[in-house]
This record gives C-alpha cells, structure tokens and sequence, in this order.
C-alpha cells in the first residue's frame, strides 16, 4: 500500500510518486468518488513527450468524463495497461493498481500540494 | 481532473431533502439537483443499477414537485392547460402528460393522478417546479378549479424493481389499501396507511423496471425509508442514488427533461406524438404543437466499443452535421455504448449509420428504435 502521506498533490485532484527525476502519477481517492464508476481510461503511449498542465488522458466515469492532465514537462516512461483493460482499479485501488502513467521530468513544477495541504482543499 | 458531473447550479445553498441524515447514515455521495441537494450515489452506480435490474432499489425522489388540483372543473381545467384528456382519465389511474407553451414547446412533462372526481395530483419535475406551477395557476382563469403546491408537505420514495411488490407487501406499517398489492395495475394507485399517516402507492417509475412511487408526509418519511429497508433486506434491495436513476432511465429511452425535452422541443419531435389529444376542442399549445416536416426527431444510437456520446457532442453524417446528442452512456445492462439525439429526419430511419463526434474522434453509431432496454413481462 501506497503512504498516501508521503505523495504530492495538484490542485487537479492527482497524485504524484515522486522518485527522483521520475514521476508516477494517479488520480485521489476523492477524485475516483466524484467521477462515480470509472468505465473508460486512455492514455498516452510511452515515449510521448507531455508538457505540464496539458491533457493527456482521459478518464470517463457512467456519469462523467474527467480529463488527465500531465502535473509535469518531460517524457512518458510506462502506462498502467492494466487499468485501461479493467478501468474499474481506479475506484478500488486509486493509490495502487489504479495509477495511470510514470513521466521522466527533468525539473518539478511549483505548486505542489502536500497530504495535508491536499487534505484542506478537499474538505473546503 | 475537474469533476463534471452535470449538476444544476443555483445562487442559493441547495435544500436538503427530509431524508438527509438516513443518507448521511448510508455514506452518501450528495450533488446538488435542482436546488437540492440529493444522493448521486451510495457506493458504485452501476452496482446500484445492476442492482434495480436484477432485484430493487430504493430511491429518494423527494426533490420531485407535487401539485393538486381542485375543483368541479379540475377536468376541464386540465383538459386545456395540458396535452393530454385529462377529464378522461378513471379515478384510480394515473397518465404521463405534457405542460406545453403557447408555442407548443414542453414546459415539464408530469405524471398526473386522479385521485377523485374533482381532484388531482401532478408531480413534476424539481427543476420546473416554479415554471409548472406559474403555467398551470395561470390557466385556471376561467374554470372553478384551484392548483396548490404541496411539494414541501411531502416526501416521494421510489422502489424499483423485479422485488419491489414483494418488498412493499412484506413492509410492516403499511395497512388499509384500498387495492391489494398484486391487483395494484401499471400506472394506478391506491392509499394506505403508514403508522397512521396518509400514503399514496403508485406503480409508476421511471428505471424501466416495474416498481412503486410512495408518497407519504415528510415528517414520516425516515421511519418509511426503514421499515421499506428492513423489508427489502431479504430481496437485496439497495439504496439507489440519482447516478443509477439516470442510467435506468436512458436505457428504458425514458426522455429527461433539459436533454431531450425543452421549450424549442415540440413533444412529437420527442417521440411523445401520442401524448397530445389533438381531437380535443382547444388547449394550450395546439396551433402550433406540430412540428416542421424537416425539425429534427429524437432517435436511438447504439455503438461497439465503451466511448460513450454525451450530451452536446455532435452526431455526423459524411461531413455534415445531422445532429446532436441529448444523453448517452456506457449501457450497464447491454455494456455497450448507448445515446439518445436529436437528428434530421432524413437520418433518422432505424439502422442508419452516422458518427457521434467524441471529443474530436468519430465513433461510428447505428439509428435504433427506443426504448434499449424492455425488461421481461
């Protein structure tokens, strides 16, 4: 299980594992609960280049479709094909088996949230 | 990742329904509706419609308007201000119907019940109710007929499903009907009692599935909710949030008003040709209730795949524009792609083939008859 406290957080309602210059990247908890049963997740193929802040993905629920943004500028390195094949990981498991791609960023983008930051914001 | 759920913004902080803290209780997601807030779901949306498929569910449909209407003339009155023959309709029995403008555009679409010669209920939509009420007190000039709003003296709760009779038969505190369960027909009521209190069982809905609307008191509708609960725990019934009744809802190709009924949408554009008396001497809307030879007509689209067209999203032919989608979703029960939109009528023939426009990728569709799903007599 993944330590929920020591994860990054954007404003966008996705999580950050940041290990070095490596970069995976998910959607919370609380984000899987508003979209409601995910049905549909695409997402970008190894080896594109993504630039932060634009979509990369998309995440569509019964009810909704939310778009994946990349949090950081650099290259895509792995994609969870398990979760577009059972797109139903992002529910059960958004910290875990439901995490979406790894990007190889050469510097991080301010603004990051912290758990607790993250915490806040979702409470308001 | 923004949350787009489709939900009704509204200056003031929406309203709770009577039943809010059983929600609570039950781990409730909540959106704000039509001024209210309301459950969207309770733990996943399409367990809760599996779950009104294959056994029941019970919704909180509180937010629905309720309106009676009194008077000798109550049938005469209703025989104008809606499309329907209203005076028509036997004490008892309940009938779908339109509220149309002057222009023959729907201004909500409403169940009404005749619950005695001189008085019916209408339930309508939460999001019309302003709209609904002002239209029907506003035709009331000439007839000895008055039109009350009740919404707020009462809770609606709406069990849906193949159990939903043997759930209400075996829930303990109903008693008096007036009609025993199993001779209770499809679009009829009967009242009974719940602890004393007044309650009104209508087998309608709006999921596709035989079921039950309750009607009871506010102050008694978190002791109904309960012992229906407590019934329904044998029969898998599980609480059923307004993510589920959507999805039901467009599977059975059961039109939602904002998606595919409007004021600019005329009710035969929508399929809902039938719902007008046209014979009748007059009533609102009718110089102009038929549509133009060429006004786009609502249709089914089904696809392969698990993309589903929403609402907005463009429904091509060739390189021309035909059309727009009103509501669409992965079919939970079918597990394909399903869509209602409104095209031109030179497109709208059952096996046309065209694209919905997703997000900038055409995902080919195929023109199918509603509804797309017809549960089992």
């Amino acid at each position: 299980m993944t330590d929920t406290s020591a994860l990054s957080y954007t404003d966008d309602h996705e999580w950050l594992k940041i290990e070095g210059s490596s970069v995976t990247v998910g959607i919370t908890d609380y984000a899987a609960e508003q979209l409601g049963d995910v049905v549909f997740v695409e997402l970008p193929e190894v080896g594109d280049d993504v630039e932060a802040g634009t979509v990369v993905g998309e995440i569509e629920s019964t009810k909704s479709v939310g778009e994946l943004f990349a949090p950081v500028t650099g290259t895509v390195t792995a994609v969870n094909d398990a979760v577009v094949d059972d797109p139903a990981l992002v529910n059960s498991s958004p910290f875990d088996d439901g995490w979406m791609l790894t990007i190889e960023a050469p510097e991080l983008p301010e603004g990051l949230l912290d758990a607790d930051a993250y915490a806040k914001l979702v409470s308001e | 990742m923004p949350d787009k759920n489709q939900t009704d913004s509204h200056a003031e902080s929406p309203r709770p329904s009577p039943l809010h803290a059983t929600h609570e209780k039950l781990g409730a997601t909540f959106t704000d509706f039509a001024g209210w807030q309301m459950p969207v779901r309770y733990s996943s949306d399409l367990a809760e419609h599996k779950a009104v498929r294959a056994s029941a569910g019970i919704f909180d449909i509180s937010h629905m308007a309720e309106f009676t209407v009194t008077g000798t003339e109550a049938g005469e009155f209703l025989d104008v201000a809606l499309a329907g023959r209203l005076s028509a309709l036997k004490v008892g029995r309940a009938k779908y119907s339109l509220l149309l403008t002057e222009t023959g555009g729907v201004i909500d679409d409403v169940i009404v019940y005749r619950l005695r010669d001189d008085e019916y209920l209408i339930i309508s939509n939460a999001a019309n109710r302003d709209a609904a009420r002002s239209a029907l007190q506003d035709r009331t000039q000439e007839f000895d007929v008055g039109v009350s709003d009740v919404s707020d003296d009462y809770a609606l709760i709406a069990v849906q499903g193949p159990h939903a009779e043997k759930i209400l038969s075996s829930t303990s505190g109903i008693t008096d009907l007036t009609t025993p369960w199993d001779e209770q027909r499809y679009f009829a009521w009967a009242s009974a009692s719940f602890d004393g209190a007044p309650l009104l069982l209508a087998r309608t809905g709006y999921t596709g599935e035989d079921g039950f609307e309750l009607l009871v008191p506010a102050a008694r509708a978190t002791a109904l909710w309960a012992a229906v609960s407590t019934a329904g725990d044998p029969y898998e019934l599980v609480p059923a949030g307004l993510a589920a009744r959507d999805s039901l809802r467009l599977e059975a190709g059961m039109p939602l008003y904002g998606h595919e009924l409007s004021r600019d949408t005329k009710p035969a554009q929508a399929g809902l040709g039938r719902v007008v008396v046209t014979a009748k001497e007059r009533f609102v809307g009718q110089r102009h209730v038929e549509p133009a030879a060429d006004a786009r007509v609502l249709v089914g689209l089904t696809s392969e795949g698990r993309r589903a067209g929403r609402a907005g999203y463009p429904v091509i032919a060739g390189d021309s524009e035909v059309g727009t989608v009103t509501s669409g979703i992965l079919s939970p029960t079918l597990g394909h792609p399903i869509a209602m939109a409104f095209v031109d009528p030179t497109h709208s023939d059952p096996g046309t083939e065209l694209d919905i426009d997703v997000r900038g990728k055409r995902i080919p569709a195929t023109v199918t008859t509603l509804p797309f799903y017809s549960r089992k007599k």
